[in-house]
């Protein structure tokens, strides 16, 4: 057991933990913040990205105590109304479905629109490859991110 | 029985002033105020579906549907909102308590949420609509004929009176019922909101981590569970050892619990309770296990693949049996004889399956990602000796549900733990636990054999299905050829001598329902065959189709699952239209077309690949629906787009394999659904139609992975019988 600060949202936080404890089980299950999800616990699926100092990360393959100053960031900071662009534009696409994985593909595509504001079709895909969605929104994923890159680019399939 | 406010305000379920109106959603149609005695029927309670109409004009709809992102919270919204005359956003859906008096039918599955509910709603939602117009053309002594209502307000056009359904609601409680059978529905035409795209109201939770799944259920003093199970189906634990698994930081306890027959096929194990998944979870690797790995510990894909390939060969229970097959196949002109093969699936939900139970002696409560909370419910009640209605369950958000959210498997376990435990405890089940004990797609082999007559018609289909089958599973000792051979009895194609017979064979991998169950793989055998004819026949696929697409002038529906030619011909055409059917492609690239109609609606798919040596590429699909009277266009695109993933997935890369009578695939590492880098563009084209409205959870995933084989096919001469695919180089 070990004393561990933590900086999440702006907030400080100490908790009592395991140093081994990854940061997904610390999030959710001692200090309640359940957007971020678990899936496979093996890096595999996306659904428990956060953001450390603004880079996409998997929490539950980041042990407590590898974070140190490093500021967290979970779905539930990214805004405090629905407001940031990324939200915006997944309630605009109608993105999710059972809506599982979407905090981890949302803090994914936050995450690559800090770094690649006007992505491509070919740079989402690999930006997004490691978010897994079983409802297979994926074409919507693709589209949100476009809408809140502010690009007027089309991503294919629409239909009538 | 009489339906008493009393016992609603007791429920919790319907509180305050206003007007009630229960309805049932299966079965034959009722509506009956509170108070009023229903009609004599066997089932005690009739209703099970509640409209309260608020002082403040508000309609809650309580129902016991899940929501598992098909949108059904929105969707059943539009329908009462239509009817009843108010703005979506008046009516909010409620999910139901489990209270068996008031809601007997709670499941969610088969694609039946808006198909069986679509008529009752509206009936209901036109009885408000009616006993408001009725209560303001008496508070304003004019005849009811010169009164409308529009947005929840009833207006008297001569007279400029209007007032408001919340003003209404007092005077509209005290009148009876009309007859629901003559209460007037609105036109088709005149629908305001059926029909539109209309945003979904879960979303927004679902894009700031607020929305609670089962899993984010967090109940003061919960302490959290997880169980080792033997890793072989039907072995147990001989002995355990758990002092190093006690040991661990946050480990609370260690215990057995046993598994369970009947209904509940549990696997029992060795329990951790901790104070976090985590150290749960920790505790669970510390433990020393002996297990005895049962009967079935030398079972293998292999070797039940080799037995459904033997009896595909073996006359088996005849299903349909059209004309004479095997005077056509003992001199036909030119002859096919091919098997196909489709292996056990995992449904492999985004949120593993997990639940939450607090037993308090002589109650309990229930937190679960569920499509069955009734079937929760009773399992709940069984496992700790209690009457049902002792047990409530509140049902969660779920991460998918795809048939897994079914079973009652996972609540029987934590309800056994729970028990022991004394507080509230959540079970949660590790993606690995998922993966490996879940009830899976049945593997199945399918026996092709055709004709072709010499003036280019085809002249025989026989399909020999052999499947481990759900039923061989469920209940071994019933026949499992009828509920194995959906879609691929009601093959549509006009073809003068068809038969189908089915064959078991055994397994001890647990089976059940896959997201569109049978027609996932009968959707797959059936298109890609018919392909395979057109091909020996010399002829485009898609005409060929046409050609055998023949609705005969009094064509009746026989039952429910019979498919209109008409209909299906028509989604046909509609594809083949939009994606440019016959347009000559470079080298390297096909196409490739598949229909089919399941839960009531119809599917046309077509696939566009590029193949280059032994990979390939899907580089569009184009998709055609007619589901009928459409309620959320946005629903149904959603959906579409959705199942084709979840079909593809399948065709492209999922497979479910046994060695030693255990899962080989244990993560998303080795069983990987479609990921954005490899899902094609979907275009969704949709019918008007007039049609009573067909299920749209399931049926766009058959055709997909026919489609894809079927482009290959044209793009590069093989033909890809077995999923998933693998293309010869």
């Amino acid at each position: 057991m070990s004393s561990i600060q933590l900086v999440i949202n702006n907030s400080p936080h100490e908790v009592e933990i395991a140093p081994d404890t990854p940061l997904l089980w610390v999030l959710r299950d001692k200090l309640n913040l359940t957007g971020t999800k678990y899936g496979c616990g093996m890096g595999l699926c996306g659904a428990c990205t956060v953001h450390l100092d603004g880079e996409a990360v998997r929490s539950c393959q980041t042990a407590v105590s590898s974070i140190g100053a490093k500021k967290i960031t979970t779905i539930e900071g990214l805004s405090p109304d629905n407001s940031h662009p990324v939200q915006q534009a997944w309630i605009a696409e109608q993105v999710p479905q059972c809506g599982y994985c979407q905090c981890g593909q949302i803090m994914s595509a936050a995450a690559l629109l800090a770094k690649t504001p006007h992505p491509t079709d070919d740079e989402i895909d690999t930006a997004m490859a490691g978010n897994l969605c079983r409802c297979g929104m994926y074409q919507r994923i693709r589209r949100a991110i476009h809408r809140a890159s502010g690009s007027t680019a089309q991503a294919k399939g629409q239909g009538a | 029985m009489t339906m008493n406010r009393r016992s609603f305000v007791v429920g919790g379920a319907v509180a305050g002033a206003g007007l009630v109106i229960g309805l049932q959603l299966s079965g034959p149609f009722l509506l009956g105020q509170e108070n009023e005695r229903a009609p004599k029927r066997p089932d005690p309670n009739p209703f099970d579906a509640w409209i309260h109409v608020k002082p403040s004009g508000q309609i809650s709809l309580i129902v016991a549907k899940s929501e598992m992102g098909q949108g059904i919270k929105t969707g059943l919204a539009m329908i009462l909102a239509e009817e009843a005359a108010v703005d979506f956003n008046s009516v909010s859906v409620e999910q139901a308590e489990t209270r068996p008096d008031i809601y007997p039918h709670m499941g969610t599955g088969g694609s039946g949420s808006t198909q069986e509910n679509f008529m009752p709603l509206r009936r209901a939602g036109a009885t408000v609509r009616e006993l408001m117009i009725t209560a303001a053309a008496a508070k304003w002594d004019v005849p009811k004929a010169e009164c409308a209502a529009k947005k929840g307000t009833v207006v008297h056009a001569k007279s400029s009176h209007t007032a408001t359904y919340g003003e209404l609601v007092e005077a509209a409680a005290k009148l009876p019922l009309p007859d629901p059978a003559k209460v007037p529905l609105k036109d088709e035409e005149d629908f305001e909101i059926i029909g539109h795209p209309t945003p979904r109201v879960d979303v927004p939770a679902k894009v700031n981590g607020s929305a609670k799944f089962g899993i984010d259920v967090r109940v003061p003093e919960m302490l959290f569970a997880v169980v080792a199970r033997c890793p072989t189906f039907g072995g147990r634990a001989i002995r355990f050892d758990a002092a190093k698994a006690k040991a661990v930081l946050g480990v609370r306890d260690v215990f057995e619990i046993l598994t369970l027959g009947a209904d509940k096929f549990t696997a029992g194990g060795i329990v951790v309770v901790a104070d976090s998944t985590w150290s749960a979870m920790k505790g669970r690797e510390a433990l020393d296990i002996t297990w005895d790995h049962g009967t079935s510990a030398s079972e293998s894909s292999d070797a039940v693949r080799e037995a459904l390939r033997a009896v595909a060969h073996k006359p088996g229970t005849r299903v349909r049996n059209d004309g004479n097959v095997d005077a056509v196949l003992s001199n036909g002109a030119k002859k096919i004889d091919v098997m196909y093969e489709l292996p056990y699936l995992a449904h492999a939900t985004m949120e593993p399956m997990n639940i939450t139970v607090h037993a308090r002696g002589s109650e309990a409560e229930v937190w679960a990602p569920t499509q069955s909370p009734d079937w929760v419910q009773r399992t709940v009640a069984n496992v700790l000796g209690l009457k049902d209605e002792k047990v409530i369950v509140h049902t969660t958000y779920m991460g998918g549900g795809f048939g897994r959210r079914y079973m009652a498997d996972y609540p029987a376990e934590a309800a056994q733990i729970a028990k022991v435990v004394g507080k509230p405890v959540q079970l949660v089940w590790s993606r690995e636990d998922d993966m490996t004990h879940d009830f899976y797609r049945p593997m199945s082999c399918h026996r092709m054999q055709g004709a072709i007559g010499k003036d280019g018609h085809p002249t025989a289909w026989f399909h020999t299905l052999a499947s481990t089958s759900i039923k061989g599973y469920w209940e071994p000792k019933v026949a499992a050829a009828e509920d194995e051979s959906g879609g691929a009895k009601q093959m549509p194609y006009v073809i003068p001598n068809v038969r189908l017979e089915y064959n078991p064979a055994p397994s001890a991998v647990p089976r059940a329902w896959w997201r569109s169950v049978e027609n996932s793989s009968n959707g797959f055998v059936v298109e890609s065959f018919i392909d395979e004819l057109a091909v020996a026949a010399g002829q485009d696929p898609f005409e060929f189709r046409k050609s055998l697409l023949v609705k005969p002038p009094n064509w009746r529906a026989k039952d429910e699952d019979d498919v209109d030619p008409a209909r299906l011909r028509a989604v046909l055409e509609l594809a083949a239209g939009k994606a440019g059917w016959g347009k000559p492609l470079e080298k390297g690239r096909g196409r490739g077309i598949a229909s089919y109609c399941s839960f009531g609606s119809y599917f046309a798919e077509v696939a566009e690949v590029t193949v280059t040596g032994s990979d390939f590429k899907i580089d569009r699909i184009v998709a055609a629906v007619d589901c009928g009277q459409i309620v959320n266009p946005e629903s149904v695109r959603s959906q579409t787009e959705g199942a084709i993933i979840y079909g593809l997935s399948a065709a492209l890369k999922n497979e479910i394999t046994i060695k030693n009578g255990a899962v080989e695939q244990t993560n998303f590492n080795a069983y990987d659904p479609l990921r954005i880098s490899e899902a094609p563009p979907i275009e969704v084209y949709l019918t008007k139609s007039k049609e009573d409205p067909g299920g749209m959870g399931e049926p766009a995933l058959p055709p997909a992975a026919p489609a894809v084989a079927n482009a290959i096919f044209a793009a590069c001469g093989q033909r890809l019988r077995k999923l998933p695919f693998q293309l010869k180089s």
